[in-house]
């Protein structure tokens, strides 16, 4: 550790001697090998948003050219089987390479500790790891993509992935290596916010993000495994046709769907309960006001991750499954709507006679709170049998999966991004933009998938390369949207980088918010906190009277 | 790294704690509740391959027992006892690990670790007779002697669950095998000072517990 005093790198404006000695954890050492061998959980942070963001723009490119593909009926710039590469590529590094790891391992890594107060996670070299392994996975999925590539879709469902002669079992096994590094993180989570909280943090004083990160950490330990066996499986299966899964040899492909699903379910919650957690906070901090019903918020993200385990089957309605088992997977995928509705009531509470302060991350939370209850509701719709039937594998189905997890998501990671980035920077980006393009992103995202639940609705089935001629204007609407998407991320990429270099110093709290992360110094020193071990004697979230706006300064 | 010695370093015994921990008792309840948590992801990667039994065993009942009784009991059964008894001596390790006898934990380790190599071993000859006879899985299945419909599949499971197992077998030996180079030649194990001893043993007796859920599945019933 070698003292930096060069403040005109450290984003932060001076505030005297404290710098000197502790230098934010962005300056304190500025080796390459300072950065690829660091174990500061702030730096891992910023190195996953680094690969996280590329692996989304290379996952947007691809829907990009899916949009494209579909613009009229028949060929249009690839054959039907780049069509189904690109699909599978798409859903491949958008699940497993963006949405699962976004939040947690960007804003988890580098928020929790400093929300509990903490120096450090609890195994700062696990975590490390955890990074490289991602990457390591990435790069081995991505080879066999390119060499040959998938066109099984991301379900990689039996028996076809077992006897197509594309390249399966690199990708799965790139995929299997990716899941360690998901149960890693989530050890190291959990292990964080049991034994890492600083004195008087006791478990219902811990931030509402840190309780959806704890809830998504218990998901990810207890399902990954699942996968990571099935996908294994798969492998050996099509390397050396054990018949496993592959009916011609006794096997039973519904078995695989069961334990694919096991996982692939709760994973979509492993998604959206950091999204919750970010909607939490941000909430909290703009409406000036405590979370109405923490401990409800807090208790129904641990009612999801549990109940979603036990929704899965609502994947296989038309797999065979029996009537009753459609029934009761039917039920229990519908409580999964009542822990949400807790957090979506709890959340306009929250709202309801607050002195609301619309910045951009409200805007996204605004955003997202149309998208949770539009994408929760046809999930509800969804998840009723006699619906589901005739819904099954068209676009609807799609428009509801991207409502729920790319659109709660999308809104989450960006109002995280924005919320954060002056913690993370130390400079601020210019609100205006900010503003002009979540009105773009969420334009375009409805856009986009409300077309495609008309689509749906009228009986286009998904991953199809070719439709009839009537489907073409609602297909040229939903390309037209994502036209509209990718232009606002393009002004969203634009202004951050500008600010990254040229914005102005944030400050230490330049929302005024009342969250633990906010009393460090932005950005935070190598060790968190300057001095001792901090104590947070007030609840988080806690505003006492909005109106007078008794939160701490501006600096 | 993150570590700093607070004492003078060569000095026996002496716990490392790492910066960004309170205390040394904090240090170690982290150290094994991640160790018990990463163990219950091992379970349920099991749980997985469990899964698949039960359900073609619930398809193909006669082919499960007649699979069943083609195994060798004889080798399951000793192979169950050399593994419980390793396990026992992993655990004498932490016991002594406890009471700072550096050099008896190094034994111990070393007696776990040749039962371990007893069990491969074993395990080998087991496999080279059905690559003999052709009793393996999927489409390299060529032993006429039964022929019940989904008797690959049968040993498409045995041979999937027990390669995973004694790949975990070669994990544990890798841990423990560090773990024992470190009791010979650094012997600074002590009471405060044991948590690799602990959790490298903690993962020997998962090794252990999965065989004695294969054990009877496979051979047994």
């Amino acid at each position: 550790m070698t003292p930096s005093s060069s403040l005109d790198t450290a984003g932060a404006a001076p505030h005297g001697e404290h710098h000197d000695h502790h230098p934010n954890y962005l300056v304190d050492g500025t080796t390459i090998k300072s950065w690829l061998l660091t174990v500061d959980h702030k730096r891992i942070g910023l190195m996953f948003l680094f690969w996280v963001l590329l692996f989304f723009l290379v996952g947007g490119i691809f829907a990009l050219l899916i949009r494209i593909e579909l613009l009229t009926p028949g060929p249009t710039i690839m054959d039907a089987m780049t069509y189904n590469r690109t699909f599978t590529l798409h859903g491949l590094v958008m699940i497993f390479l963006f949405m699962i790891p976004a939040i947690p391992a960007v804003f988890g890594n580098f928020m929790l500790p400093l929300m509990l107060g903490a120096k450090d996670v609890a195994f700062p070299r696990l975590n490390l790891a955890s990074l490289y392994i991602y990457l390591a996975g990435a790069v081995i999925a991505l080879w066999g993509m390119l060499n040959g590539g998938l066109d099984t879709g991301w379900t990689f469902y039996t028996p076809y992935s077992t006897h197509t002669t594309t390249t399966v079992a690199p990708v799965l096994f790139g995929a299997f290596i990716i899941g360690f590094s998901s149960i890693a993180t989530g050890i190291n989570f959990i292990v964080t916010c049991h034994t890492m909280r600083a004195p008087g943090i006791t478990w219902f004083k811990m931030p509402l993000f840190v309780w959806a990160i704890y809830a998504t950490s218990c998901i990810q330990v207890l399902a990954t495994p699942v996968i990571g066996l099935l996908l294994v499986l798969v492998t050996v299966e099509n390397l050396f046709s054990f018949g496993m899964f592959d009916p011609a040899r006794g096997g039973d492909p519904v078995l695989f769907q069961h334990l694919f699903w096991f996982y692939s379910h709760p994973a979509v919650y492993i998604m959206v309960l950091p999204a919750f957690g970010v909607m939490s906070e941000v909430v909290s901090t703009f409406s000036r006001k405590n979370i109405f019903g923490y401990r409800a918020v807090a208790y129904s993200s641990l009612g999801i991750a549990f109940v979603g385990f036990f929704a899965w089957g609502h994947h296989m309605f038309v797999s065979g499954q029996s009537t009753f088992d459609a029934g009761v997977f039917g039920v229990l995928t519908m409580l999964v709507g009542v822990f949400t509705a807790i957090k979506v009531f709890n959340w306009i509470g929250t709202v309801y006679k607050g002195a609301v302060d619309f910045k951009t991350p409200f805007a996204y939370f605004c955003g997202f709170l149309f998208f949770t209850v539009f994408g929760g509701m046809t999930g509800i719709a969804l998840g009723t049998v006699s619906l589901d039937v005739p819904w099954h594998d068209t676009y609807f189905v799609v428009a509801h999966f991207h409502f729920i997890m790319v659109g709660a998501t999308i809104m989450a990671f960006l109002a995280a991004l924005h919320y954060w980035f002056p913690k993370m920077f130390g400079r601020t980006y210019h609100e205006g933009w900010g503003l002009v393009s979540a009105a773009l992103i969420i334009l375009g995202f409805n856009a986009t998938f409300i077309p495609q639940f008309l689509l749906g609705n009228n009986g286009m089935p998904r991953r199809y390369y070719d439709y009839p001629e009537r489907f073409q204007a609602l297909n040229v609407a939903s390309t037209a949207g994502a036209s509209l998407l990718a232009f606002g991320f393009i002004i969203i990429a634009l202004y951050l980088a500008y600010a990254l270099v040229y914005g102005k110093a944030a400050g230490k709290n330049p929302w005024r918010s009342k969250g633990y992360e906010w009393q460090s110094e932005s950005p935070p020193p190598t060790h968190n906190f300057v001095g001792p071990q901090p104590t947070f004697p007030e609840e988080p979230h806690f505003y006492v009277d909005p109106k007078k706006a008794e939160v701490p300064d501006a600096v | 790294m993150q570590s700093s010695a607070h004492t003078a370093e060569g000095a026996a015994p002496v716990p490392r704690l790492a910066a960004h921990f309170a205390s040394l008792e904090v240090q170690t309840h982290a150290a094994r509740l991640g160790m018990w948590l990463f163990l219950a992801t091992e379970i349920l990667l099991f749980a997985g391959l469990f899964v698949c039994y039960g359900c073609y065993r619930f398809l193909y009942p006669e082919a499960w027992a007649e699979g069943s009784r083609s195994l060798n009991l004889m080798m399951g059964t000793v192979n169950t006892v050399v593994l419980i008894t390793s396990s026992l001596t992993a655990a004498l390790a932490v016991h002594y690990a406890r009471e700072g006898k550096n050099k008896m934990v190094g034994i111990m380790f070393a007696l776990t670790l040749l039962m371990a190599i007893g069990f491969l071993v074993i395990k080998y000859f087991e496999y080279h007779h059905k690559f003999e006879i052709g009793t393996l899985p999927g489409r390299y299945y060529t032993y006429e002697g039964m022929q019940q419909p989904g008797i690959a599949l049968y040993f498409t499971v045995y041979f999937c669950s027990t390669a995973l197992h004694a790949f975990h077998v070669l994990i544990g030996m890798g841990v423990l095998t560090v773990a024992m180079i470190r009791a010979f030649t650094k012997a600074d194990f002590g009471p405060n000072n044991y948590t690799m001893v602990e959790l490298g043993s903690m993962y020997w007796h998962l090794v252990d517990l999965v065989w004695i859920f294969l054990f009877p599945m496979l051979y047994l019933v």
